[in-house]
């Protein structure tokens, strides 16, 4: 008689650590342009398929086809291939930057570009984002100058933070950007109470939040699903499935047995799995969600199904837990790579134009930097001041904060004095 | 003069002055709706200001106080409700990480004008998940502003100035004294919410407390009165920021303070008491402070032993006379 099975932990592993070879077998796919694009009030029972299914449109021969096509004209396909080689590009200087001690940390979005800045310009300016740390796409779409983000990274006298922040924890009130929190995933839950305030409001702007797939496994994950189906909220709440997380795979936040989008359902929130390299599809999808929750139809939760290339930030080492050459196997390619061929296939670009492109932002990074240290650096120039603590705790300086800075004004008086008299 | 009425009939009040004269407010919460609120604080708003106003939510402290501080954020004026303190813990994160310390931390581009109130306290046999005063633990954090109200006055007029507020504002409402009932001193209570108040003038010893404690101190001066000591009592009211001046200047006349806390005594509010009082009136004392606190365990359920766990009039009575010596 064989034995009754019994049960056993199970302890997810990726399919390959460093020496391993790269398998990606566990990633489905679709063909571009298979699957259909529903109207945008369609009952969340029918749409199923998008949660298990992969929406393409851009085929391999870099052509747009199928429902999904959101028929952009090759001017604004120029505008997003523009903003993601300034988010690389920027983001390749900084991370230079902070190698050479310039700035101390900063974590790179290379190989997800198209989920931001495809997302952002699908939306309006009037739509409230709540980042996570790897969107700084949507500060290039929204237009903030780089020299505002590199004196947050500086945490000079011109930081946005006060110095308050670790670096690129960016916000912009004026420009519809919310904080970035290090405490993942709380950000869901509150831009859900922000898109209820506006359906309050009677408002027809909407919400959209990012979070990996590994902080999914947060319960804000949770609550804010239930909130925003509960109350019909206005919100895209985007699950950004770039497979790792620092060095702990997808399969640890859920993703072997089920797609991050199928949990969507579940909560009877429609769930789309999307390329979310192909700008295009991710352009596409935004589009029909922000439609839908504008429209009265309600929330929709995004899979983006990409890569992180880069490592996850400029403190750890991803070649101790990954193969090396895992992001050049990854079957949904290169973000910029991809929109950059269909923009030739179409004959509005060539690679002579991109290699200006690339120079002229480039140049842009450069100038920006060479702008942001006249305001101070990690070493030299003007330097933030200390008083500068005490503000912003409360609209209001409360006595003892008063006190208190009172008295450390005298103790860096006394201290600077005693350092005068030492040198006299 | 107006008639008297319950502190939870107060509240009320203010709920209804506050959500009649700002479409902004909202009151989000566990049961807030149809059933009145845990407390029956919001019993009959539901009908008055409808569903969009009087928001039932699903049961995550979590989510609902998540999303008090996206829609606080969203331009409105919400007001959270949690059933109990101990609840709150589910909600740490959204009120300590993101609420109190986003104005900072964004440069004062963002903040968060949001109201949580919650229940707090014991003496209602509820038991260790349902009965602690972890008020202190909120007074510990930079950028809350923290109400304990303790008279139908407070709980009349505080709301309204928290709502005011353009900074998160956590108000405790002590389980035990929604019966309570007393007399507004004025239409609108009290709407001070930056200084404590002298609830009995006395000029032999200083017993400083606040919230469900007060009434408790109260009888404790009203027992010593008979025995000729004649005690003030200084009810705090804001445990952050925290108003010591009105303290100081009961301590500097009466030169003995008694501290009377809810809470367990090691790293209680009370203790931070005693450090400002050893720092600024240390001159001004006759005797040692002295604290009387909750014994250091879970509240337990039993009456006799949830009686024996928490602060009686006797022994604040007690901690009165160790401080006055053989002068009392």
């Amino acid at each position: 008689m064989a034995p009754r099975p019994r049960s056993r932990l199970h302890v997810p592993h990726p399919p390959a650590r460093p020496g391993d070879p790269v398998d990606f077998s566990y990633v489905r796919t679709s063909p571009a342009g298979e699957m259909p694009r529903p109207e945008v009030a369609a009952p969340v029972a029918t749409l199923a398929p998008l949660a298990n299914e992969l929406v393409r449109v851009l085929g391999d021969d870099h052509r747009a086809v199928g429902a999904w096509d959101p028929h952009l004209e090759p001017d604004v396909l120029q505008v997003g291939l523009r903003h993601m080689l300034l988010t690389r590009l920027f983001d390749e200087r900084m991370q230079r930057t902070q190698r050479q001690g310039k700035i101390s940390f900063y974590m790179r979005s290379l190989g997800e570009e198209a989920v931001s800045v495809a997302q952002a310009m699908a939306l309006r300016p009037g739509d409230m984002l709540f980042p996570s740390y790897r969107n700084q796409g949507i500060y290039m779409v929204r237009g903030r100058p780089l020299v505002d983000l590199m004196c947050q990274l500086l945490s000079n006298t011109r930081d946005m933070c006060k110095g308050r922040q670790l670096p690129v924890m960016y916000h912009w009130k004026d420009g519809n950007i919310f904080s970035i929190s290090g405490n993942l995933a709380t950000q869901f839950p509150q831009a859900v109470g922000w898109a209820m305030a506006a359906a309050i409001k009677g408002q027809d702007d909407v919400a959209c939040a990012w979070i990996g797939e590994g902080s999914s496994a947060e319960g804000d994950f949770h609550s804010a699903m239930i909130f925003a189906e509960v109350y019909n909220a206005p919100v895209i709440l985007n699950v950004v499935n770039n497979q790792w997380a620092i060095s702990t795979f997808q399969g640890f936040a859920g993703g072997e047995q089920a797609t991050f989008a199928a949990r969507g359902p579940g909560y009877g929130i429609p769930g789309i799995r999307v390329d979310g390299n192909d700008f295009l599809a991710v352009y596409a999808v935004t589009q029909w969600a922000a439609e839908r929750a504008r429209t009265g139809s309600g929330p929709t939760l995004i899979e983006h199904v990409t890569y992180r290339a880069a490592a996850h930030s400029t403190s750890d080492d991803p070649s101790r837990y990954r193969p090396k050459d895992e992001y050049e196997r990854w079957p949904l390619g290169d973000p910029v790579e991809r929109l950059k061929s269909h923009l030739v296939a179409l004959g509005e670009w060539s690679e002579e134009r991109h290699a200006a492109l690339a120079k002229e932002l480039e140049e842009h990074v450069t100038k920006s930097w060479k702008e942001a240290t006249k305001f101070g650096t990690l070493t030299e120039g003007p330097k933030l001041d200390p008083d500068l603590m005490f503000e912003d705790v409360y609209k209001e300086m409360p006595p003892h904060l008063e006190k208190q800075r009172a008295q450390l004004r005298a103790e860096l008086a006394a201290a600077a004095a005693e350092r005068g008299a030492e040198r006299g | 003069m107006s008639a008297r009425q319950t502190y939870r009939d107060a509240l009320r009040e203010a709920h209804r002055s506050a959500l009649g004269g700002d479409p902004r407010v909202l009151l989000i919460g566990e049961d807030v709706g149809r059933y009145g609120g845990s407390y029956a604080v919001s019993r009959g708003l539901l009908d008055e200001f409808g569903p969009d106003r009087i928001v039932d939510a699903p049961l995550s402290e979590l989510g609902f106080v998540g999303a008090g501080v996206g829609a606080a954020l969203g331009g409105l004026r919400p007001i959270v409700e949690i059933m109990t303190v101990n609840f709150s813990l589910l909600a740490l994160d959204p009120i300590v990480n993101t609420a109190a310390s986003l104005r900072h931390m964004s440069g004062g581009q963002f903040h968060v004008p949001l109201v949580i109130r919650m229940a707090t306290g014991a003496g209602r046999q509820l038991a260790a998940q349902h009965s602690h005063s972890l008020e202190g633990w909120y007074a510990h954090v930079p950028g809350l502003r923290v109400l304990a109200p303790a008279t139908v006055d407070d709980a009349r007029g505080m709301l309204g100035a928290a709502l005011d507020d353009p900074d998160p504002v956590v108000i405790f409402e002590h389980a035990q004294l929604y019966n309570v009932d007393g007399t507004l001193t004025a239409p609108g209570g009290d709407p001070d919410i930056a200084h404590a108040r002298v609830r009995r003038p006395g000029g032999d010893v200083t017993l400083v407390t606040w919230g469900g404690m007060l009434p408790r101190t109260l009888a404790a001066a009203a027992e010593l009165a008979e025995a000729g000591v004649d005690a003030a009592v200084v009810d705090l009211r804001v445990l952050r920021p925290l108003d010591m001046a009105t303290v100081y200047e009961s301590v500097r006349r009466t030169r003995r303070a008694v501290l009377v806390d809810e809470s367990w005594r090691s790293g209680g509010f009370a203790a931070e008491l005693s450090a400002r009082l050893m720092e600024c009136a240390f001159y001004d004392l006759d005797a040692p402070v002295e604290r009387v606190a909750t014994a250091e365990v879970p509240i337990p359920y039993a009456r006799q032993l949830e009686e024996a766990a928490l602060p009686q009039v006797a022994s604040i009575v007690a901690a009165a006379r160790r401080c006055l010596g053989g002068s009392a």
